[in-house]
């Protein structure tokens, strides 16, 4: 099977794999420690997959305000976007 | 409603993942390696970062786009929607009556979508057209290629002719599905017909009705055949939507990257909105319920 | 005489329904010289040669044949697989149960154009290319979704009592499913069927791009009446009007299941 079509590159392998391990970690946590629903900040009453899901969307519109409106390297909305994930996480 | 907890569960689920992952993650995955590259051919491709993004991101021509993006996805859920629950309201509810309309309901949607358009060409011109000779005939020069305002309700029309039975056949499906009991307690109650709508029939009918309301405004703002094979796009640029915008860079231009980046903020925006739609609408029905 | 009213205003919007269709039969009776020079509105002399060119012309009823062939191949992937989601997603709580659901949606967010390349690259891959089979598979992408969404909405309106009971009457699961559940929410089985069948029946991209000759379908084969004169209107037409005809025979069967809705008590 040749999969040379996919025009795969390094930094979007990194990201898919990190996507799947993500998926794997929060799977395993899951099953460990069950979550209940809960509401944060997010008006929202929320479960640990809801809040990724939230992070991860808004962290990809982050990104795309930074790249849109300034001209600063992407690495620091990449930080600002981890820094989100972690509050949307712990608090949302 | 409380649900079973098992994870069992997950294997009646396992041959809806399996065949829809196997068309969505590849391409999709693929997708995203071309939105940071520069393909010239096979094999022959250049990493660029995020240029694309930045250059996609910038283009004013894709913000006007946008903007006549959400304006007919606006108009065509706020037309679409309550028309559409109102004529599955009026249906018979049983007898020949009721089956045909169901098929005549169904008609203008079996319609390919290219065919759509063509026969709307048709229809509305002027010389030719029944539509076109009818508004020329009470006095009003009707030629949607040359005015944009003329355009817009030409292309609303259209869509409201082909889409609005979608909602009315789900909405009758939601109306059908409630149980005649309620309705008798409701006229033991002396209930009025208002009443019985908002009390009864749209709460029962709240998980038609997302579906509805999502497929509508995913397919309106994806829409593509119609709207190029009616007008291309134009008078000038004032029916040219999202889809028709990439598709020129797509397949007009052949910059697959930017392409690739610019569906990827398409998809992001869709995906955003949906999910918000979504939400409100299954909070809407706690309050209810 | 408020059943009056609403009568007509129904007939009046089932009039304006059939205007743009009642023009495409009109047209489809009628040479297309005849439909460039004249405007009529109905056909002075009615001719059925479009239609007997399509009936004829294997390279036109072909592509109605490989349609409804992809088409049912499609609905009944998408009824079988989506039956059991439906159910799981209906009934059960279960890891990742609502990412699951929703993820399913985003499938037909995704717009077509730029997909279509990587999409025949994973066809050709797996040697799919031109089969009825591949057209089908891709149709899944935006039908099995659709199906497990609308079906998800019939099955939670059925009373989880129902399940119970039949569980502690000694029924197995397949038993309790086929026997009591379905005839429960026929009347959503019967929309979805139609739903499955409509939405790949239109839909013209990825069938265009997946196939070549041996299973193209009539969207694509219509196309084809641009020529270098100009469109062939009235042979357009005669084809749009047989488009409706399959679709039209599917309402036509599930529609007691569409109207009649299930009786409750039954069990």
């Amino acid at each position: 099977m040749n999969l040379e079509w996919m025009a795969w590159t390094l930094p979007t392998a990194i990201f898919f794999i990190t996507i799947i391990c993500i998926l794997i970690a929060m799977t395993t946590w899951q099953i460990i420690s069950p979550c209940i629903k809960r509401r944060g900040f997010i008006p929202l009453s929320t479960t640990r997959g809801d809040r990724l899901f939230i992070g991860l969307l808004s962290s990809a519109y982050i990104h795309l305000a930074w790249l849109g409106l300034t001209n600063f390297t992407i690495w620091i909305a990449f930080v600002f976007s981890l820094v989100w994930m972690g509050v949307v996480m712990r608090w949302g | 409603m409380n649900k079973w907890e098992d994870n069992k569960a997950w294997f009646l689920v396992l041959p809806v993942f399996v065949i829809v992952a196997f068309s969505a993650i590849i391409p999709l995955m693929t997708v995203v390696n071309y939105s940071i590259q520069d393909i010239f051919g096979p094999g022959e491709r250049v990493f660029v970062g995020l240029e694309w993004f930045k250059e996609v991101l910038g283009d004013p021509r894709l913000h006007e786009a946008l903007m006549r993006q959400f304006l007919f996805s606006g108009l065509v859920l706020l037309i679409e929607i309550p028309l559409g629950i109102g004529i599955a309201l009026l249906m018979p509810k049983k007898g020949w009556g009721a089956s045909l309309s169901l098929v005549l309901m169904a008609l203008p949607l079996l319609i390919p979508w290219n065919v759509i358009g063509t026969i709307w060409i048709v229809f509305t011109r002027p010389d030719i057209g029944l539509l076109g000779s009818f508004i020329n005939g009470m006095g009003i020069p009707f030629d949607h290629t040359a005015s944009p305002t003329q355009a817009w309700i030409t292309l609303m029309l259209m869509e409201v002719w082909h889409w609005t039975p979608l909602v009315v056949l789900l909405a009758y499906a939601g109306l059908r599905a409630i149980p005649e009991a309620y309705f008798q307690a409701a006229k033991i109650d002396g209930a009025s017909a208002w009443a019985v709508f908002k009390y009864i029939q749209l709460p029962k009918m709240r998980g038609v009705l997302t579906i509805a309301l999502l497929l509508r405004f995913m397919d309106s703002f994806l829409i593509y055949a119609e709207p190029f094979v009616l007008t291309g796009g134009g008078p000038g640029n004032t029916t040219t939507f999202l889809s028709i915008y990439l598709v020129k860079i797509a397949v007009g231009q052949f910059d697959l990257g930017p392409a690739a980046a610019f569906s990827l903020i398409y998809f992001l925006i869709i995906l955003l909105l949906s999910w918000l739609f979504y939400q409100v609408l299954q909070n809407a029905g706690k309050g209810d319920a | 005489m408020k059943i009056k009213k609403r009568t007509i205003a129904l007939i009046f919007y089932f009039i304006l329904l059939l205007l743009p269709i009642y023009w495409m039969l009109n047209m489809s009776l009628r040479t297309n010289a005849d439909i460039l020079s004249t405007f009529s509105l109905y056909p002075r002399e009615i001719t059925i040669a479009n239609y007997v060119k399509i009936f004829t012309d294997s390279s036109w009823y072909s592509g109605y044949i490989n349609s409804i062939i992809y088409v049912s191949i499609n609905t009944l992937i998408s009824l079988f697989t989506a039956l059991p989601a439906a159910y799981a997603f209906s009934r059960y709580r279960f890891i990742g149960d609502s990412q699951m659901f929703f993820w399913l949606l985003t499938n037909r967010m995704a717009p077509a154009a730029v997909f279509l390349l990587p999409f025949f690259q994973l066809y050709s891959t797996f040697g799919l290319i031109d089969t009825h089979i591949a057209v089908a598979l891709a149709h899944c992408l935006f039908n099995v979704p659709l199906a497990v969404w609308i079906l998800e909405g019939f099955m939670s309106g059925v009373p989880r009592e129902i399940d119970e009971t039949a569980y502690i009457d000694g029924y197995s699961f397949p038993g309790f499913f086929v026997m009591i559940f379905m005839p429960l929410i026929r009347s959503g089985v019967g929309v979805t069927a139609f739903f499955c069948f409509m939405f790949s029946w239109v839909e013209l991209l990825f069938a265009r791009t997946l196939t070549t000759t041996v299973a193209k379908p009539i969207a694509a084969i219509m196309t084809r009446t641009v020529s270098a004169t100009g469109l062939d209107w009235g042979l357009l037409s005669a084809a749009g009007i047989l488009t409706i005809v399959p679709g039209a025979l599917v309402i036509w069967f599930v529609r007691n299941h569409m109207a009649k809705g299930f009786a409750m008590g039954r069990v």
